[in-house]
């Protein structure tokens, strides 16, 4: 399973990638391919406000539907548009062309309530023992 | 990530088929299935079902029942039991359709297979195996002789275009000559059993009969064949979905008649069987909702439970649906107030955050399918 390094990860599979006080969401490689084939992304209005851990996107597969929390408190500033044509690609590369939303981050001390790759990956083989 | 909606539940005090360590060694993702423990996946569902419409797959199915009937055609009361007739079914032929129960309602949809002027084999869905079997003996009399094989015999579906040639080269040559819903006995790796032109993906295809004991070594050496790959319920939910077949349980139910569940081309309302009466009520009276397949503006899926509305109102429910790989939109099946039923009417599907709009289609939704090549 692929947890870069550099990004800050939710229990619900969310990753973040912070870079000044803006910070780029996506879903995992644990969550793409516990989803399956993915097949519609419903991405946020450019310019809606999320609280941390809010629904900030959707995605449905042939598997489920399920909700997507943004990882921190903050602005919508731009969307990933190309994944309404090829929602497939957060299967093929859920930490790159995957990525879902970029926010404009309100307070980065919320960064403390989410897990870095270290601790996600205990996070998930703890969730793999128990499956 | 939080699922709505999931197949996943807890896998323990599950009933298994023979092919289960086989499902492992492919790497399978198991679920629960009516019961059993059932694979879902192995390479992906939308690769197994693009699979299966332009080459061939495997599906497991064994967990079928099967029952087999003899006994004096007319003086057994076997032609009560279900919604077509028998007598005049040649031996050799296979027949889908319905049993009923008093109100009308669906026991289960179900095969028959006529294999001589006096015996019969009833392909039942797997979770209903054992009220399907309490209620085809309490209709049964004059000497039928009933006999529950569910266990002892075990079923695979090999189906997709290159179906015929696998089966042929690799099996039984003389499978070429088998029409779309017939059945014929061959030699299945030194075991004389059915075979039968008959399936639920819409393509070209067969299910394979054999004794509990031989399921392994039929399923390993069909899958020797490269063309061939093993396929699990996630795809065969989204095939049959494409083709507007229903599946029990979900669509269908002891709460739904045939002429709601729109199946009434298997039903033969000139013989008697148990339900007809409230059937030919509901004719009189004109059914209050009818189920009808549709299709989504988009690629978002309309899933099981949600509401179907129409200017404001809501008028139905979905009980099936997914994206269709196909058509690359979404699909559904649902149950829609019989006066909004028209083909082409269109309707807005709600569920949580999602708004689909989408119209009613006929069936199948999919049209390209080997089905009857």
């Amino acid at each position: 399973m692929n947890i870069p390094d550099n990004l800050y990860y939710t229990k619900e599979h969310e990753w973040v990638l912070i870079e000044g006080n803006k910070g780029k969401v996506g879903i995992t490689d644990y969550a793409q391919s516990h989803l399956g084939d993915i097949t519609y992304v419903e991405l946020p209005e450019v310019g809606k406000e999320v609280k941390q851990f809010d629904s900030l996107a959707s995605v449905e597969s042939v598997k489920a539907a399920s909700d997507i929390y943004a990882p921190l408190s903050g602005k919508v500033l731009e969307v990933n548009k190309a994944l309404e044509a090829s929602p497939e690609s957060v299967n093929k590369a859920a930490y790159a062309e995957g990525w879902m939303a970029l926010l404009e981050i309100k307070d980065e001390s919320e960064k403390d309530k989410l897990m870095d790759a270290g601790k996600y990956k205990e996070y998930l083989n703890k969730l793999e023992s128990r499956d | 990530m939080a699922d709505k909606q999931s197949l996943m539940e807890n896998s323990s005090n599950l009933k298994t088929t023979p092919l289960l360590k086989e499902h492992l060694k492919l790497k399978a993702k198991m679920v629960p299935f009516a019961g059993w423990n059932m694979p879902l996946q192995y390479e992906g569902i939308v690769a197994e079902h693009n699979h299966t419409r332009t080459q061939a797959s495997l599906f497991d199915t064994c967990h079928m029942g099967e029952f087999y009937i003899s006994g004096d055609a007319e003086a057994c009361g076997i032609e009560s039991i279900f919604t077509f007739s028998l007598e005049d079914m040649p031996a050799g032929k296979c027949r889908y359709g319905a049993m009923l129960n008093e109100r009308g309602g669906i026991i289960d949809d179900l095969l028959v297979y006529r294999i001589s002027e006096d015996e019969w084999m009833v392909v039942v869905n797997s979770g209903t195996i054992d009220k399907d079997a309490k209620h085809v003996q309490s209709q049964l009399k004059g000497g039928a002789r009933f006999e529950n094989r569910s266990e002892k015999l075990t079923k695979l579906d090999l189906q997709g275009p290159l179906s015929r040639d696998i089966l042929s080269e690799l099996l039984a040559p003389d499978v070429k000559g088998l029409k779309y819903y017939t059945f014929g006995y061959f030699d299945i790796l030194g075991e004389k059993n059915i075979i039968s032109r008959t399936g639920y993906t819409g393509e070209l295809g067969y299910e394979l009969y054999v004794s509990a004991g031989k399921a392994v070594e039929l399923w390993n050496h069909l899958l020797k064949d490269e063309r061939l790959k093993p396929a699990g319920l996630g795809a065969r939910d989204i095939l049959r979905l494409e083709m507007g077949y229903t599946l029990y349980g979900q669509d269908v139910d002891e709460q739904t008649t045939p002429l709601e569940a729109n199946l009434e081309r298997y039903v033969n309302l000139n013989k008697d069987f148990v339900g007809k009466d409230i059937l030919l009520k509901q004719k009189k009276e004109g059914i209050k909702r009818l189920l009808v397949a549709f299709q989504a503006d988009s690629r978002r899926a309309p899933r099981h439970g949600y509401a179907i509305m129409k200017d404001g109102k809501k008028i139905g429910e979905v009980t099936s649906g997914n994206f269709s790989p196909s058509l690359s939109c979404g699909i559904g099946l649902g149950y829609i107030a019989a006066p909004y039923t028209k083909i082409g009417e269109k309707i807005l599907i709600k569920g949580g955050s999602a708004e689909i709009e989408a119209s009613i289609t006929d069936r199948p939704c999919y049209r390209k399918s080997s089905l009857k090549n």
